[in-house]
């Protein structure tokens, strides 16, 4: 459903507000010891943002660095066998580091260097934010912590590896559900004591504001791109665009440069894990109610005291109770189309892609794929599809072994006959 | 006047000071915080805080977070809670409040909280995750219902801010001696005394200090300065060894453990 062009104007001008509102959404609920630095964060973000020496400089470390603009690339074999509507990739998965992360870390880092903080805390689901953060940070000379669940220190091994090699401290989270919602709160606690020389690159739109604007606004070079190939490489707008939604930052990137674009259908896919009962998915905007978590109101998974839930996903990246207020926004108004996607099925769209175009989609990446090839099997040839591939799936290469019975090593070469 | 507003009015007159613990409820059981708070009533704490355990405390050092953990495996809810603090039996009528976090507090209902926790025995409420800019609802509805909302000023907060937060706060004013989480510590920052010196003279409220206290030397360092203290990790850290020993013993210890602060806090 689309809501009508002068709704849409109103939703992108006016959000966030001073207080970091997205309609009713947003909000900073976090201790006072840390206002102060995020009232800083406020006044320095948009001076930055205003600054054209700082814009300049950030432009040109995304191309010379991550290798932007990343390609608007249509997937003709998948498109093929899907038999209906047009499927295009924007390859976020081609970005050094190998996902749309980098975009929002070295908008941050350079931010911290204008603040003048000495240290660069992170916390990360996948380890693409991670790995992202680290790579950032080595980049410009900064000490870096990255807090990790241990669970996902556990299934995505190689980014653990990765983080370190690029030099920063991995800290392996113990506590609660060992995942990304535990790796926010260690790296909020860190931040309480280390506030006033360190900053929080936070790796989705989620927290207190000002993060949830800014993280959007780092990563809307995605879907501002995305719109520009389109107009170019094939004289028009898309019908669909897709993204997956954990915290929702690939997604927040991908729509919001759409958003003025009523004729565009928005689609977010939450992770739909084992299925609808309760901690088998990761899918508040579906399941969910709005509530209060990490800092900011929005759809959370939580019980009826207020304590949050459990949630699965095969996928790391997007194995979170809660997602960014704004999704929140754009659902309640009709905007963006939330739907699900099972481990299952993310696993078939990474099959699929694998096979069809020679590309290991990240598992998270493989949730939008899945609804893409949903919408393009039922359409027609004329419709265009674009998703935002948001990250490549080396890093998943060795849970996909294990949840297959696959021994690296040993068993795959039998497999190859 | 809540019955924290006549605590204070009659400490100020006598010169006395207040200390007020924190336990976590429901740690390790319903029964044993009813027993423990019974305990600290007896031995003459002016004020306890029942910590409402939360899956995700971003304020909280490792002690009270496992505190919330083990009280959440037991399915603590918060009606166990408030039907516990409801037949409490208490010697003294020491004051409750509750550190709550805003998740809770939103999830329940503004109103039916507040409410259901005064219709309890509680006196007031700490939100430690809810800053000046989000409070005005919550506040309304204290205000309403003479239920005190305790406010936080931190060693972060601009001088003119924690004016403002003095004159939002009823009940006491509740400084935060460190930039940091809740936890012991064996030093506290230099210019505490100073800044809490500054914040008494600008507010009519009693101000009251908490995190890291937990020696009789920083009871009798800090008790002339402030108007209260608030012990939490090393009381929570006691109570921690109740499920492998016997729960009198325990009692017994955190009794001893805030007879002599209680008794720092008269040595001036």
């Amino acid at each position: 459903m689309t809501i009508s062009g002068n709704q849409t104007a109103k939703l992108a001008a006016n959000v966030p507000t001073d207080q970091g509102r997205f309609g009713d959404f947003g909000g900073r609920y976090v201790p006072e010891t840390l206002t102060r630095a995020l009232d800083e964060l406020v006044v320095e973000y948009e001076a930055a943002r205003n600054d054209p020496k700082f814009q300049a400089e950030l432009t040109e470390l995304l191309r010379s660095f991550v290798g932007r603009p990343s390609p608007l690339y249509y997937a003709e074999r998948l498109t093929a066998r899907c038999g209906g509507s047009q499927i295009w990739f924007k390859r976020e998965d081609l970005n050094h580091t190998g996902a749309h992360k980098i975009n929002n870390t070295l908008g941050q880092a350079l931010l911290t260097i204008r603040m003048g903080k000495s240290r660069v805390i992170a916390e990360t689901g996948a380890g693409q934010h991670g790995v992202a953060t680290a790579t950032a940070c080595a980049r410009f000379g900064l000490p870096c912590i990255v807090y990790m669940g241990e669970e996902d220190v556990r299934r995505q091994a190689p980014n653990v590896f990765s983080m370190k090699l690029l030099g920063a401290e991995v800290r392996a989270v113990s506590s609660g559900s060992r995942t990304l919602r535990d790796a926010i709160n260690e790296a909020m606690r860190d931040w309480m004591s280390s506030v006033e020389s360190t900053h929080y690159i936070i790796g989705s739109v989620v927290g207190p504001h000002p993060f949830p604007m800014m993280v959007r606004d780092f990563q809307s070079i995605i879907g501002t791109e995305a719109r520009q190939q389109c107009l170019a490489q094939l004289g028009r707008l898309p019908d669909r665009v897709v993204a997956c939604v954990g915290g929702g930052s690939n997604a927040a990137g991908m729509f919001y440069p759409f958003i003025n674009d009523p004729g565009v259908h928005l689609t977010g896919v939450e992770a739909g894990g084992l299925g609808a009962g309760c901690g088998e998915h990761a899918s508040p905007l579906t399941y969910g109610d709005p509530g209060v978590l990490h800092g900011s109101y929005s759809y959370v998974m939580q019980d009826n005291d207020g304590q949050t839930s459990d949630v699965h996903s095969i996928s790391a990246g997007l194995d979170y109770p809660g997602v960014g207020p704004e999704h929140s926004y754009w659902k309640n108004a009709g905007r963006v189309e939330y739907k699900t996607c099972e481990d299952r099925d993310a696993l078939k769209a990474f099959d699929a892609v694998a096979a069809c175009e020679g590309i290991l989609p990240a598992l998270e990446s493989s949730h939008a794929v899945s609804q893409a090839m949903k919408i393009a099997s039922t359409g027609c040839h004329d419709e265009i599809v674009v998703v935002c591939l948001s990250g490549r799936g080396d890093k998943d290469a060795s849970e996909i072994a294990r949840l297959r019975d696959v021994q690296l090593g040993l068993d795959e070469a039998s497999h190859e006959t | 006047m809540s019955l924290i507003d006549d605590l204070f009015a009659r400490l100020r007159t006598s010169g006395e000071k207040a200390l007020m613990p924190f336990v976590t409820a429901g740690d390790p059981d319903i029964a044993f915080t009813g027993r423990i708070l019974a305990e600290l009533d007896r031995r003459g704490c002016h004020l306890a805080e029942v910590g409402i355990p939360y899956s995700d405390p971003i304020a909280d050092g490792p002690v009270i977070q496992s505190s919330y953990t083990r009280a959440l495996d037991r399915s603590t809810t918060l009606e166990q809670i408030l039907a516990m603090l409801q037949t409490r039996s208490s010697s003294n009528g020491m004051p409750i409040v509750t550190m709550v976090s805003f998740s809770i507090v939103l999830r329940w209902g503004l109103e039916r909280y507040i409410e259901n926790a005064k219709a309890a025995g509680v006196s007031g409420a700490i939100v430690p995750d809810l800053p000046l800019e989000e409070s005005a609802a919550l506040a309304e509805i204290c205000r309403r219902e003479d239920f005190s909302l305790i406010q936080l000023v931190t060693p972060t907060t601009p001088r003119d801010r924690a004016l403002q937060i003095a004159e939002t706060s009823t009940g006491f004013l509740y400084y935060v001696s460190v930039t940091g989480i809740t936890g012991e510590r064996n030093d506290l920052p230099p210019d505490l005394i100073d800044t809490v010196g500054w914040l008494r003279e600008q507010t009519p409220l009693p101000v009251c200090i908490g995190f890291g206290i937990s020696r009789a030397a920083h009871v009798q360092q800090l008790a002339p300065v402030a108007d209260g203290l608030i012990v939490g990790s090393a009381i929570v850290r006691r109570i921690a060894t109740a499920a492998q020993n016997p729960p009198d013993a325990v009692l017994e210890d955190v009794g001893g453990y805030v007879g002599e602060l209680l008794a720092a806090l008269n040595e001036r």
